[in-house]
């Protein structure tokens, strides 16, 4: 085998919407294979799809027909317990609004997802107060999010994304309410985390932002557009490596 | 970020945490003291909003402890008199019959009604059962120590009076027989009579006056049940007797007579009456009513007027036992309705909290919670709501029931197990009316929730 197994693989995957008598096809038969360490970013315009796949990817949401595989594992009909283990396990979410929990402290908002994995708290909390250094919050630990800036928050979310060591990063437009600096700055984090060989699927309106990924897949009308690979992944996990040079 | 640190390092180091959860019962003590702290968390945060919301359970769980209080209290002063009374006792009593018979007794200037001699013996001698008579005497006198004086009941009675009534001596000791055959001046005087004619001194050797003869002192009786209050007798000839003052029958006999002359108001009046009060016992509780019935149809016979009455302190124990019955039923059917208004009030903030927080919500199922997790941790924060209602009520409603003795002076009984149903309920009814606004979180859809504004 020459490639790594692909740690997203969807196969013919369809996701069709009922309002009343009206029924939406959001996807129509999307085939796609993401492997390990690629920085993949989603484009296309409003009401393509882009979201509906980012749920379904997110494992919120089931596709109607088709299957899902997330390192490996067909998740695509697993019942709502099983679904929201592999979200606290195997995915980390970053989204536009940052969503943090607002009664929550800084690290107390990066530990809910090893709360759910029922981590003992000195544990979770070392790992938070570890992560939460490292995107640059040391001296925020015990503050809320409303006394926070944008960027320091969807810092925040990073670190939380993080603290689960997923599979893969879900990010939803993560610089879409940041300014021009604070933004640059997270597509920064990103890149580090890339460069560390984390998987990271983005969707973004932003053709520049959309470029500094490793590969960009465009949407239109439920199908995959167009999918063009950019480069190389920067870093390629030991296991892969040893199945390249074998 | 630390540049020292190569890009593929920085991360690794981190995230490779080793990770090995608690297991069984360990996971579940450590999830649950957490979920209490996330609960007491949010509950604080909105500190007013909380209070506001169970002071529906608060006042339910407080009216209800110091209502239960009060009348336990109530209903246990008027036992411990009937008690007092005797439960294997009938008690009867002459009164003066009606104004219409009263008229042509009048053509002889001396009222003459009530129970005699002849009674008692028909009484003792033709009903089964019957183990002890005390008959009784009562004049209304003024008794006197020096310059102390005291408006009290002089009661003329057998030496066996202590026993039948439940009324025991406290000090000295009640009349015996040879005083009783001897007519000898001798009295018990009631509590509340030794205290105000002797407040400095031990009253026993010491003599009293009524009229124009002295009795010598030789016991004092114990306090009984509730006493008439020293203000109550402003109200003029009426007033109840601060005490009764026991003397021997035959003493009262020989020194009252059976014709009592009374000046009011101008007019002149007489009566005589042999026995104010006769105190039968009956020998087993089962037979106190039939008795009683035969007592009153063997009276009735020789008495033409209606000139006596008959209390039965078993029945009125049964009749007071009933009311405090139906007293707890309106109780409880009134705690039942406070509570599930307080319990309405709750599930409708809830349900206004889970809609404010359904981002939340979606946040948390965003990073593995389970639609339990989320259920439990709604219900927990109702849980703690309506018991922190319930503690509070069940502090208020101990207080208040204090605060009635202390300031109005009644008995009140905080029972045990009050608050602790209070309590219980008061977090059952979190339990019940949080499960739909937790399960109504529970049920959301992850996407939706976390698109909601």
């Amino acid at each position: 085998m020459t490639n790594p197994e692909p740690i997203v693989r969807l196969e013919d995957l369809h996701k069709t919407y009922w309002t009343g008598a009206v029924s939406v096809e959001a996807l129509r038969g999307i085939n796609l294979d993401i492997r390990p360490g690629e920085y993949v970013s989603i484009m296309g315009p409003s009401g393509c799809g882009k979201s509906t796949l980012l749920n379904l990817l997110g494992c919120l949401d089931r596709p109607t027909t088709g299957r899902y595989l997330l390192g490996g594992q067909d998740v695509s009909q697993l019942d709502d317990d099983l679904l929201s283990e592999i979200r606290g396990t195997r995915l980390g979410f970053v989204f536009q609004s940052y969503n943090l929990v607002q009664q929550l402290t800084v690290l107390e908002n990066i530990e809910v997802p090893l709360y759910y994995q029922g981590w003992p708290e000195d544990r979770s909390r070392a790992v938070a107060e570890k992560l939460a250094s490292r995107v640059g919050l040391d001296s925020r630990f015990h503050h809320r999010p409303n006394e926070l800036s944008g960027g320091q928050q969807q810092r925040v979310a990073i670190a939380r994304a993080l603290v689960n060591d997923p599979l893969v990063i879900l990010a939803d437009e993560p610089t879409g309410n940041l300014d021009s600096v604070s933004g640059a700055d997270i597509l920064a984090v990103f890149d580090d985390l890339n460069q560390a060989g984390k998987t990271l699927i983005m969707v973004t309106h932003d053709e520049e932002i959309a470029h500094r990924a490793t590969r960009i897949v465009r949407f239109r009308d439920g199908q995959i557009e167009k999918d063009v690979t950019l480069r190389e992944p920067p870093y390629q996990a030991p296991a892969d490596r040893a199945a390249a040079t074998a | 970020m630390s540049p020292d640190l190569h890009p593929s390092q920085l991360w690794q180091q981190v995230t490779t945490a080793t990770h090995r959860p608690p297991v069984g019962w360990r996971l579940a003590l450590t999830r649950f003291q957490r979920i209490i702290r996330l609960g007491l968390k949010s509950i604080w945060i909105h500190r007013l909003r909380s209070l506001l919301t169970v002071l529906g359970i608060v006042f339910g769980v407080c009216s209800v402890i110091a209502m239960l209080a009060i009348g336990e209290g109530a209903s246990y002063e008027a036992q411990e008199q009937i008690k007092s009374l005797g439960s294997q006792n009938i008690i009867l009593r002459s009164v003066k019959p009606p104004e219409d018979e009263k008229a042509s007794a009048n053509r002889n200037m001396v009222l003459d009604y009530g129970l005699n001699y002849p009674d008692i013996r028909r009484i003792q001698m033709t009903i089964p059962g019957v183990t002890v008579v005390v008959p009784g005497r009562i004049i209304r006198e003024y008794i006197w120590n020096i310059t102390r004086n005291v408006d009290a009941e002089v009661v003329g009675t057998v030496p066996w009076y202590p026993q039948m009534r439940n009324h025991r001596v406290a000090r000295g000791r009640f009349m015996n027989e040879m005083e009783m055959d001897d007519m000898a001046s001798v009295c018990v005087l009631g509590q509340e009579i030794a205290a105000r004619l002797f407040p400095w001194q031990s009253p026993l050797g010491k003599s009293v006056r009524v009229g124009s003869t002295y009795y010598r002192v030789i016991g004092v009786m114990e306090a009984r049940g509730r006493q008439s209050k020293p203000g109550d007798s402003s109200s003029g000839a009426q007033a109840t007797a601060v005490d009764q003052m026991f003397i021997p029958l035959t003493t009262a006999k020989m020194r009252f007579g059976e014709t009592i002359f009374k000046q009011r108001s101008g007019s002149r009046e007489a009566e005589k009456v042999a026995l104010h009060e006769v105190t039968v016992k009956v020998a087993e509780r089962e037979q106190v009513v039939p008795v009683s019935r035969a007592i009153q149809e063997l009276l009735e016979r020789n008495h033409k007027k209606k000139d006596f009455t008959m209390t039965v302190p078993l029945e009125m124990l049964k009749q007071s036992e009933r009311t405090k019955q139906i007293f707890n039923i309106v109780l409880g059917s009134i705690a039942a309705i406070s509570l599930l208004v307080g319990g309405i009030g709750i599930m409708n903030i809830m349900l206004a909290s889970v809609t404010e927080r359904t981002r939340e919500i979606g946040i948390r199922r965003a990073l593995g919670a389970k639609r339990r997790d989320i259920t439990v941790q709604f219900l927990v924060e109702t849980v703690m709501l309506s018991a922190t209602g319930g503690i509070i009520g069940v502090v208020l409603g101990i207080s208040i029931p204090f605060f009635v003795t202390l300031f109005a002076g009644m008995v009140t009984i905080v029972t045990l197990w009050s608050p602790l149903i209070a309590f219980t309920i008061s977090a059952a009814i979190g339990v019940v009316f949080g499960l739909y606004p937790a399960l109504r979180a529970a049920n959301m859809d992850p996407v939706e929730a976390l698109r909601h504004e």
